[in-house]
């Protein structure tokens, strides 16, 4: 920066000049929207939210209850409830959305003939409203008329509750199969599974996009030198594409994790929770305390839990990342 | 990588691209051939009632009919689906004006101007990126109660129109712009505001238009924090509306769902499809949805 010594001898001196007054004046005006903003509505809530949550909150602070909300948080079997479904429910989508969106991206990236058409189209359930594609899932996850059931009942299947079935899919497989699963080897529910397809349907999507950038920044030379070497499509994919690309998988790996950790909108509109809290994310079960329950002080507790929780994710992924993640 | 047009490992790469763009688009699909079908169609789950297999014909009276069973303004006597769609234009628009304002401002002092302690701002400013939204919901709900904004378009614009991303994106672009070319508009006689107004913005389209894009994604899909500070129908955003239509305003008429579920896809559809490559790169430069 050329402007540097100048102000700082001018400072020495004493005084700004006029122009530089002016300047000064000027940018922290312009910085002042949004900074005032972020302040009122990103700073002070995170502070705001401590007090509420050590308070019985009617309208206001009606007692001062310590960690009260803390203790019954981590004392109610709900709480750990919704953060094992939100812990099972990231568990098989992250690596499901991640891998399939790495499988197509590395397809598309083989110099296909109407690429342009399959990147658009695939990027579509992304970009659409979550609430609309929500509901447009719903009508096709019906029991009644549904058209999974009717696909179900053409090739002579039973047909499912989908969305309102609390049972785990191993156990409905099982019970197909005249046998009876033990609770510990029923598996997610249903309802959980048909929500993560859907998840995985909207973001696959977005996964491309994002691999197939990180694809184009990996030196062709790379390839055609490990060719000459007689190397395949699958050592190719294992030892140059792979390693070269965990920048791109670590970044989509972390965002994962944290989306799934708020996923909401579309809990929210296919099952609202249920059937029977087998869909009852840690976000869905801070929503219910609050808009349904009107219990604040308890719901701003459960969302720092909630804020630890994923504070703790992301600090092992770092550690971890840290050994695997291969930076040029 | 080498492989012929029509060899066996082609043919497998197109059959699995053709699956997965046919299972991307078949719900759309779906939900457009369901919003004009007749109510017994959608129950007895016939797929095509129209020639040449069936003898009806589109029943494009779906539409009033699903206008009718949304209901109706109560202050203005329009389809309340009017309003729901005004509201989400209009807050939509707010959001993605006032956040370019404050993002402009707030990128070009961080990028051009020569402001002590700016680094250390900059780096508080994107410690926020850290905070998810829900450690700051409950808060931010009291808040919108305590500043009377509660039921308000106050509420729905107001804490969105700064956004962290935004600023990061534009201070970067504007940080390419060259010196020389400010030095060159001084002589001209321009201020700072002027120079940035007709000079740099212009300049940055592709950022600024990145996190228009962006803003517009995501203040169009917004759900969560409408449900939560408004009241009356009159306040409700698509989303919103569509939700409460769909848990049981509705009944159980499906056709008249998927009538609204396509008129509130349909804006943002015809939008993507003029500006895709746009929307492509807004995501993958960024990238974070909600």
């Amino acid at each position: 920066m050329a402007g540097v010594p100048t102000v700082v001898s001018r400072r020495r001196s004493g005084h700004f000049s006029r122009k530089r007054v002016r300047e000064l004046g000027l940018g922290y005006a312009m910085l002042a929207p949004a900074v005032i903003l972020l302040l009122v509505f990103e700073v002070f809530p995170i502070l705001y939210g401590v007090y509420i949550s050590t308070c019985d909150w009617r309208l206001e602070c009606t007692q001062f209850v310590g960690f009260d909300n803390y203790f019954r948080a981590l004392t109610t079997a709900s709480t750990w409830h919704s953060l094992l479904i939100t812990a099972t429910y990231a568990l098989i989508s992250v690596p499901l959305q991640l891998g399939i969106g790495l499988g197509v991206a590395y397809l598309l990236y083989q110099k296909v003939r109407g690429q342009n058409f399959f990147r658009t189209v695939l990027f579509l359930p992304y970009i659409t409203s979550t609430v609309a594609s929500a509901a447009i899932w719903s009508y096709l996850y019906s029991p009644d008329n549904g058209v999974l059931n009717g696909i179900l009942k053409t090739i002579g299947l039973p047909a499912q509750h989908w969305l309102t079935e609390p049972k785990g899919v191993f156990a409905l497989m099982a019970q197909s199969a005249g046998i009876a699963l033990p609770a510990w080897a029923a598996g997610p529910s249903l309802a959980l599974v048909s929500l993560i397809a859907f998840t995985t349907w909207v973001f696959v999507g977005y996964d491309i996009a994002i691999f197939l950038a990180g694809l184009g920044n990996i030196p062709n030379e790379l390839y055609d030198a490990a060719k000459v070497d007689g190397a395949g499509g699958w050592t190719l994919f294992r030892s140059i594409t792979i390693p070269l690309l965990s920048p791109t998988t670590y970044f989509l790996l972390i965002f994962t994790v944290i989306g799934t950790f708020k996923a909401f909108n579309h809990v929210w509109v296919m099952t609202e929770g249920g059937p029977a809290d087998a869909t009852t994310t840690t976000s869905v079960l801070i929503f219910q305390q609050l808009y349904q329950a009107n219990r604040y002080g308890y719901a701003a507790a459960l969302s720092f839990i909630l804020f630890a929780v994923i504070l703790l994710l992301t600090l092992i992924q770092n550690q971890w990342a840290g050994r695997r993640v291969v930076y040029e | 990588m080498k492989v012929s047009p029509f060899s066996p490992g082609r043919t497998a790469i197109y059959g699995v691209l053709i699956v997965g763009a046919l299972l991307s688009l078949l719900p759309f699909v779906y939900m457009l051939l369901t919003a004009f079908k007749s109510y017994g169609d959608v129950v007895n789950n016939n797929q095509w009632p129209w020639p040449p297999f069936g003898a009806e014909v589109p029943q494009f009276g779906n539409f009033p009919a699903a206008m009718q069973q949304i209901g109706f303004d109560r202050q203005l006597g329009t389809p309340l689906f009017v309003r729901y769609f005004l509201n989400s234009v209009v807050v939509t628009t707010a959001i993605v004006i006032g956040t370019l304002i404050t993002s402009v401002l707030a990128a070009y002092a961080l990028a051009r101007l020569n402001l002590p302690g700016k680094s250390l701002l900059f780096i508080a400013v994107l410690a926020v990126i850290m905070v998810p939204e829900d450690a700051t919901l409950v808060p931010k709900v009291v808040m919108m109660y305590n500043l009377h904004w509660y039921n308000t378009y106050w509420a729905l614009i107001v804490p969105f129109t700064v956004n962290v991303v935004a600023i990061f994106l534009l201070r970067q672009f504007f940080m390419q712009i060259p010196k020389e070319l400010f030095e060159a508009a001084e002589m001209d006689g321009m201020g700072h505001l002027r120079y940035l107004w007709s000079i740099v913005v212009p300049l940055s389209r592709p950022a600024v238009l990145t996190v228009a894009l962006l803003n517009f994604i995501w203040s169009w899909d917004s759900f969560k924090w409408p449900l939560l500070v408004t009241r009356d129908t009159n306040l409700r955003v698509l989303g919103v509306g569509l939700q409460q239509f769909k848990s049981g305003e509705g009944a159980t008429n499906t056709q008249e769902l998927m009538v609204f579920a396509t008129l509130v896809v349909l804006p943002v559809l015809v939008l993507y499809f003029l500006l895709q490559r746009q929307f492509r790169e807004a995501v993958t430069t960024v990238g974070i949805k909600g």
